[in-house]
């Protein structure tokens, strides 16, 4: 696969974790702060996990792996893969501390894990998250905090990294120590921003992110019915007349969700 | 705008014989003598949703009823959808690429009523059972294929969006390819009669399995009580008289044969902290489950009025249970986590975690 010394930017890339952050699929890592790595009890347990070449994978991860060019091919890739891996581990660690998640926020602002594919979600950014904290279980995938439900990655480049890299704590951690960041679960409200998504809607809805549209909505409430009662949901017509029995399973979900 | 348009409308003779779309698509210039104009217009990068409408259909005077006024220069954009030779007077048009976008939204709307038609609908049919249009991007949907429409039938307005038969919500499609196709073209009527049409793919709007007991660990118990539940259906009673405790409890189908027919993935996705749910009352918790949510059997969607409450002895043991949630919570956040299973409601709102 991709080796550190073969990577096409990776030439004169300064550190190991620079070249792992710029090779394209890792677009949803963060950088792990040295300190963090360099501190033995943040990674308790995981030279159990990583069974090959645990210390030299580490090394590797700092900058520290000595000898590199007496190494045959195999020895190398075996501590390039274990490197990976150990980072992943380490990564999700990382990213549900003060330090990670703020990192991890700054990328959510941005849009970098995308948006969510439902129409009613306005082009909310989305974050990554695991379905199980073990490794080799499930890939990554997408979080919406405004549909509060999953979606898997457009493409393979990110449908293939381990879930377990992110784990499953992680986004809900992020909107309990930051609940301003919650979105309204309705329409964005039109901003100075004009539309940012690339497509038209209807129902006046901009296209500002959907984070920003925080405000007077009932975030932070206890009820559910207050916070999710603006929230748009497909209405299903036929020659524009509402459709029997979706239009019993909407009443029925409108009852649980006011109870 | 498309320089092979314009070396077109240079070229005289090549507008009377077969007109070469191909060039200006794909490149591939062996097939191009046959090529219909229909045929080039749907290989276009994105205009894969499309389906071909016939040609018959389009030279049914009834079926363009009132189309003529939505479309600029109608008479040539047809010769040009139907591949006829134009007649003398079209040099008066200044530029043939407004002949070309006309064409394409005379297409599109004689599409909208196409695959309302029952060859239409057939032809959609057989692409969507091949997901041509692609899957739902909701994970626990499993790989549900979607189909095209619109939120409007009004050109000009909103891009094409697809339709999940399970969770019966709509997304953007995957690719950006799409983001020049409008959803005008396909209509909103279109997902609701293809699934009335062909209720085997649309989800029943119902879990489809009796509800579950508060206690898990005796199967006996559960396979015991499966003929009760169900009494609504006597066939499957009877064939559960002599129900087996390992068997599988089986599925309610839908009394209504105009409602979807398939057993739905019903799995929803449950926010967990180091392994605990997020509680419903805590601040960042959990407000959208019923989102995703459907009742486990059939009846249970009548249990609700035309406002979207709870009929009857429902709605006080509602009343009830909220109050002595009020009693319980008085911290003006909430606790994070649910304290206790028991706290967790046992009727269907409980999610159902599936892992797939
Ligand atoms: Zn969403
Ligand atoms: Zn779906």
């Amino acid at each position: 696969m991709n080796e550190y010394s073969t990577g096409s930017d990776s030439e004169y890339a300064n550190s190991w974790i620079t070249w792992f952050l710029s090779t394209k699929g890792n677009e949803y890592f963060v950088e792990i702060d040295e300190d963090y790595i360099l501190d033995r009890f943040n990674l308790t347990g995981l030279n159990g996990e990583v069974v090959q070449e645990y210390a030299r994978a580490l090394d590797l991860i700092t900058d520290q792996l000595e000898d590199e060019d007496d190494m045959d091919e195999d020895l190398r890739e075996t501590i390039d893969n274990s490197a990976r891996y150990l980072y992943g581990l380490i990564h999700a660690r990382y990213i549900i501390t003060t330090r990670g998640l703020a990192k991890m926020l700054d990328k959510y602002r941005s849009a970098d894990f995308g948006t969510c594919p439902r129409v009613y979600c306005y082009s909310q950014p989305v974050l990554p998250v695991g379905l199980a904290d073990a490794p080799y279980q499930k890939a990554v995938k997408l979080y919406c905090p405004r549909c509060e439900d999953l979606y898997s990655p457009k493409g393979s480049r990110h449908g293939n990294i381990d879930g377990a890299y992110f784990g499953t704590t992680f986004p809900h951690m992020l909107f309990m120590v930051y609940p301003h960041m919650v979105p309204s679960k309705g329409p964005p409200v039109p901003g100075p921003g004009g539309p940012g998504g690339p497509v038209g809607h209807v129902g006046g809805a901009s296209g500002l992110p959907g984070y920003l549209g925080h405000g007077p909505t009932g975030i932070g409430s206890i009820s559910t019915a207050a916070a999710a009662i603006k929230a748009e949901v497909y209405d299903p017509k036929l020659f524009g007349f509402r459709v029997n029995e979706s239009a019993k399973l909407k009443r029925w979900r409108e009852a649980m969700r006011d109870e | 705008m498309d320089p092979n348009i314009d070396a077109m409308s240079q070229d005289a003779d090549m507008m009377e014989e077969e007109p070469e779309y191909a060039s200006s698509s794909q490149g591939s210039s062996s097939q191009t003598s046959t090529l219909t104009w229909i045929n080039w217009f749907i290989s276009l990068p994105g205009h894969d949703y499309y389906c071909e409408v016939d040609e018959d259909y389009i030279e049914d005077d009834f079926n363009l009823t009132g189309l003529q006024s939505q479309v600029p220069f109608w008479k040539e954009a047809l010769e040009m959808v139907l591949d006829v030779e134009p007649e003398e007077d079209t040099l008066t048009i200044p530029d043939v690429s407004i002949i070309e976008s006309s064409a394409e939204l005379l297409y599109g709307l004689v599409h909208q009523r196409f695959i309302l038609t029952k060859a239409g609908l057939q032809a959609m049919a057989d692409r969507f059972e091949q997901s041509a249009f692609g899957i739902c991007p909701r994970v626990y949907c499993q790989g549900q294929p979607v189909i095209p429409c619109g939120r409007v039938d009004t050109p000009g307005i909103d891009t094409v969006k697809l339709f999940c038969p399970n969770c019966q919500d709509i997304y953007g499609p995957m690719s950006t390819k799409y983001s020049g196709v409008d959803g005008a073209f396909f209509g909103t009527t279109f997902p609701t009669l293809f699934f009335q049409t062909y209720p085997a793919f649309l989800s029943m709007p119902f879990k489809g399995f009796p509800p579950p007991l508060p206690s898990p660990t005796s199967t006996s118990a559960t396979s015991a009580q499966t003929p009760s539940s169900s009494a609504s259906t006597p066939s499957k009673a009877d064939a559960n008289t002599n129900p087996s405790p390992i068997g599988p409890p089986e599925p309610q189908t839908n009394p209504d044969p105009y409602g979807g027919q398939k057993l739905p993935s019903s799995g929803q996705y449950v926010p967990r902290i180091y392994g605990f749910k997020v509680s419903e009352r805590a601040r960042s918790g959990p407000r959208m489950a019923w989102l995703r949510n459907r009742p486990d059997e059939y009846d249970d969607l009548a249990k609700v009025d035309w406002r979207g409450r709870w009929l009857g002895s429902r709605a006080q043991a509602e009343e009830g249970r909220g109050g002595s949630v009020v009693i319980e919570k008085t911290g003006e956040s909430g606790a994070l986590f649910e304290e206790d299973e028991v706290l967790v409601k046992s009727d269907n709102e409980e999610e159902e975690e599936e892992e797939q």
